[in-house]
């Protein structure tokens, strides 16, 4: 659990909350409608009644909370300021096109395109949510629609389980059952595009399972009972009344899988096998971003290294643009 | 002649005994209304018409109904085709997450049908049945979900409709919708009982007055009463029935 | 008559695929979920020596001793940064703003942006801010600062739902009283919502004890009990992932696996174990 898209993705419960937050941003607006508690009291008839000690401490403690709510503020604004400043000047010297569409990275001839990274973490990201999305969906379909009671108080905790398994742990698993598994089956090295996605692609399925879970269970019955009151069977009402209505629940799922997956270094790092090439085949080793840079930061200097936090800023960047756009579109969507 | 026969129909929530030794007979192309207060059973028994009661948990039921003399009950009923047969409206709308056209496609492509021109037909004429088309027919690919509560009502019995189904059961149809929209679904159920056997529960006994052929008053999991609604609203045989209708209870 | 209420040829086949498709889901899942720990438990458990527990580590016994512990100073110095913030952060969101503040959205964006950044940028950041410019070089303060930062957003989180369960008759029935606000958010309003904070605590708790990529850059890979603050440290993970990636000691990799594996899922089980409590209302 110790990648990106992480707290949201942590585990059941935090996957639970999160559908519950996008639920409640999708019926109030995006905002802060839900936070406030009802009851206020008047401040300034509070103050007048109260004696000067209580009067100090009550405002004292009143910045004390303030200046924590703005501690997660100055976080963004740090990393940002760190990030920007010490990345965008080495894209600059390396040239933004040269940076992002190079197909060659040598550092040693000072040749900085991240391009094949770029590939890299495209292709293992669509093939984690090719493997994981259908499993993780149909398995939230079982949990959801399926599974008898006394299945799910197992069931439920193990998928749990897997939402908290670190990392580093798939990664190893990848590296001594998966790996040997593709070179025995499919030729190669075995580290390849295949293992990552579908390790990534197992990473990924409590994450959308559990989401994909409480989207189902939010919609409101009448669906069901409307399809099954058509004639349809429980199979046909679940699939095509209740998925339909689930799906923008299912989608924010989906979008927090590709968040996960994108940004996940340690697995991937494991079993993709790191070259820096653009696979030509699913058995062929890929570098995703993460990977470039545990791989070369350890021993980087200079320009190579203000290349490699241009690295993370891409990716940076494009995490922002992911989740930016997923909170707009939930935003737009008042029912 | 009598579409639906229900006989000595007893229902059980767990120990909960819901339903009591129900038996009446529902004529075809008529409305019949059952009334009551509220947890009486008559949504209950209304479920039991077309096998809804099923989907509870603990539900166990005992007595016979027959829909044109066959057995709902019977092991070979494939439900599907009885619920076909036996369509119903529930007390809020319930459109799906899809467009009004697919939603009323639901049911037909659920039976099999595919062609795209056999389904424009059967959706004009859902609608228009329920007297909905000139309103939507320009919106029949936006999202059910945009429509006001009185079409998504309307539509939901087009949708129920458009599996061309011999009796229409109706829980509560109107309760959650504003009186314009009321009086629209009313005229609509007048309309219809030409064609369906037609059964509704309602709170609102004017409303049981207005359209209804037939009244089945239910107290306590009991059917009490069961004649002409003219009869039942007039001259009530029953005690009970008589305080009921003059509003002493529920 | 029997014939019309039999089904129609053509119907239910998909169905019935439909069910296959599910129930084949479903084993599949489960079959990964008790293949993967089933697997690292059985390779890892004999390998399971007293050596890999000696007190020192040194590249014979390969112990993981000073990782674990290692691992539980970082997570407490952590939890000590973060936690403080994060609750009170939640209090300011939930029983301070006003209904229409401007801030409480900012925050929330900040929160949500932070929750969404993976741990490799995390790692750069700390290395950038934390090991660089303040000069702390590879250090557990570096290390939990940046594990800290990482947390906050997820302890802010299930403080405010913790929070926001709190029914609103407490607050009144508070200020019925004539106590203040802050009086009333310390007396009245956080008791009841502790196990939710706890449950987010344990939670987070989870994260850093299962964290490599953002502490290889900050705390570094020394395998030794720190002698202060600016020591470099490693980590259970980062241990986990030395020996992978070395593959000399694949032995003890399977045992640290495996002893990784059941501290990480004993520390979730007892989260969600607490947040089933809270919803079933046994607490508060």
């Amino acid at each position: 659990m110790s990648s990106s898209s992480a707290p949201l993705s942590a585990s059941l419960h935090g996957t639970r909350s999160a559908v519950k937050r996008f639920v409640l941003l999708k019926s109030e607006g995006f905002g802060n409608g839900m936070r406030t508690p009802a009851i206020r009291v008047p401040e300034e008839k509070k103050n007048s009644m109260s004696g000067a000690k209580g009067k100090f401490s009550e405002s004292f403690m009143k910045v004390v909370f303030l200046l924590a709510a703005c501690v997660s503020i100055l976080c963004v604004l740090l990393i940002c300021l760190f990030l920007f400043s010490n990345g965008l000047p080495a894209i600059g010297k390396i040239g933004p096109v040269a940076f992002l569409t190079g197909m060659e990275w040598r550092p040693g001839s000072e040749l900085y395109g991240i391009a094949p990274m770029i590939v890299g973490s495209l292709y293992v990201t669509a093939g984690a949510i090719v493997t994981g999305v259908p499993l993780g969906v149909l398995t939230a379909v079982f949990m959801a629609e399926f599974c008898p009671k006394r299945l799910y108080g197992v069931l439920s905790p193990a998928i749990a389980l897997l939402a908290g398994v670190p990392s580093i742990l798939y990664g190893f698993f990848g590296l001594v059952v998966m790996v040997p598994f593709v070179r025995e089956v499919f030729g190669g090295s075995g580290k390849s595009l295949l293992t990552a996605s579908i390790l990534l692609g197992i990473m990924i399925l409590p994450t959308i399972t559990s989401v994909s879970e409480a989207a189902i269970r939010a919609v409101p019955r009448s669906s069901y009972e409307g399809a099954l009151a058509l004639g349809a069977t429980h199979e046909r009402s679940v699939f095509f009344a209740v998925l339909p209505a689930a799906r923008s629940g299912i989608l924010a799922g989906v979008v927090l899988g590709i968040g996960r997956s994108i940004g996940e270094t340690m697995a991937v790092i494991m079993v993709a096998g790191n070259q820096v090439l653009i696979p030509e085949s699913l058995v062929r080793g890929a570098r995703t971003l993460t990977a470039n840079i545990v791989l070369e930061m350890g021993y980087a200097a200079d320009l190579h290294r203000e290349a490699l936090i241009g690295t993370a800023l891409v990716l940076f960047v494009f995490i922002l643009i992911l989740n930016t756009s997923m909170a707009l579109s939930i935003g737009r969507k008042v029912p | 002649m009598d579409k639906l026969i229900v006989d000595k129909l007893n229902l059980y929530y767990g120990a909960n005994h819901a339903l009591r030794d129900i038996g009446m007979a529902i004529p075809a192309r008529e409305v019949t209304a059952l009334i009551g207060p509220s947890g009486c059973g008559k949504s209950t028994f209304l479920r039991t018409l077309n096998r809804m009661n099923d989907l509870v948990e603990g539900c166990r039921i005992e007595g016979k109904v027959t829909l044109d003399g066959e057995d709902i009950y019977a092991e070979e009923t494939d439900v599907s085709v009885l619920r076909k047969r036996v369509g119903m409206v529930f007390q809020k709308p319930t459109p799906f997450a899809m467009s009004v056209y697919d939603n009323i496609a639901f049911g037909p492509r659920t039976h099999g049908i595919r062609a795209r021109v056999k389904l424009d037909a059967i959706i004009e004429k859902s609608l228009r049945d329920a007297a909905i088309w000139d309103e939507i027919k320009d919106r029949l690919n936006e999202n059910a979900l945009s429509l006001s509560g009185g079409q998504q009502q309307r539509m939901c019995i087009a949708r129920a409709l458009a599996v061309s189904p011999e009796v229409l059961l109706m829980d509560e149809p109107t309760s959650a919708l504003d009186p314009i929209s009321t009086s629209r679904i009313e005229d609509l159920v007048a309309e219809l009982k030409k064609e369906y056997t037609i059964v509704i529960v309602t709170h609102n006994m004017q409303q049981a007055a207005r359209i209804s052929d037939r009244t089945a008053f239910f107290f306590l999991g009991e059917m009490i009463e069961y004649d002409a609604t003219e009869k039942i609203f007039s001259l009530p045989d029953d005690k009970r029935t008589e305080n009921y209708i003059t509003g002493r209870f529920g | 008559m029997k014939t019309m209420m039999r089904g129609f040829e053509g119907i239910k086949p998909l169905s019935l695929a439909l069910r296959a498709c599910v129930l084949a889901a479903a084993v599949a899942t489960v079959s990964i979920i008790f293949f993967i720990v089933g697997y690292i438990v059985v390779m890892g458990v004999p390998n399971i020596t007293p050596e890999i527990f000696a007190w020192r580590y040194d590249s014979v016994n390969v112990s993981l001793v000073p990782a674990l512990i290692n691992t539980a100073i970082m997570t407490a110095l952590s939890l000590l940064i973060s936690a403080p913030l994060g609750i009170f952060a939640a209090v300011y969101m939930t029983e301070y703003a006003r209904r229409g503040n401007r801030l409480v959205p900012l925050v929330r964006l900040a929160a949500e942006t932070l929750a969404g950044i993976p741990s490799i940028v995390y790692g750069l950041f700390g290395m950038l801010c934390f090991v660089m410019t303040l000069g702390w070089g590879y250090s557990l303060l570096a290390g939990a600062f940046t594990m800290a930062v990482m947390i906050l957003p997820v302890i802010m989180r299930t403080t405010e739902e913790a929070l926001i369960a709190v029914p609103d008759s407490y607050r009144e029935g508070s200020f019925g009283l004539g106590a203040g606000r802050l009086r009333t958010v310390f007396s009245i309003v956080l008791p009841p919502a502790v196990p939710g904070i706890l449950a987010g605590i344990i939670l987070c708790i989870g994260r850093v004890v299962g964290e490599t990529a953002a502490l290889i850059f900050t705390a570094g890979t020394v395998a030794k009990i720190p002698d202060s603050a600016f020591s470099s440290v490693r980590t259970l993970s980062v241990h986990m992932y030395s020996l992978s990636s070395e593959g000399l000691h694949v032995d003890q990799a399977y045992a640290t696996a495996v002893v990784l594996l059941i501290l990480v899922i004993v520390i979730n089980m007892s989260s969600v174990a607490l947040a089933k409590r809270i919803t079933e209302g046994k607490c508060g």
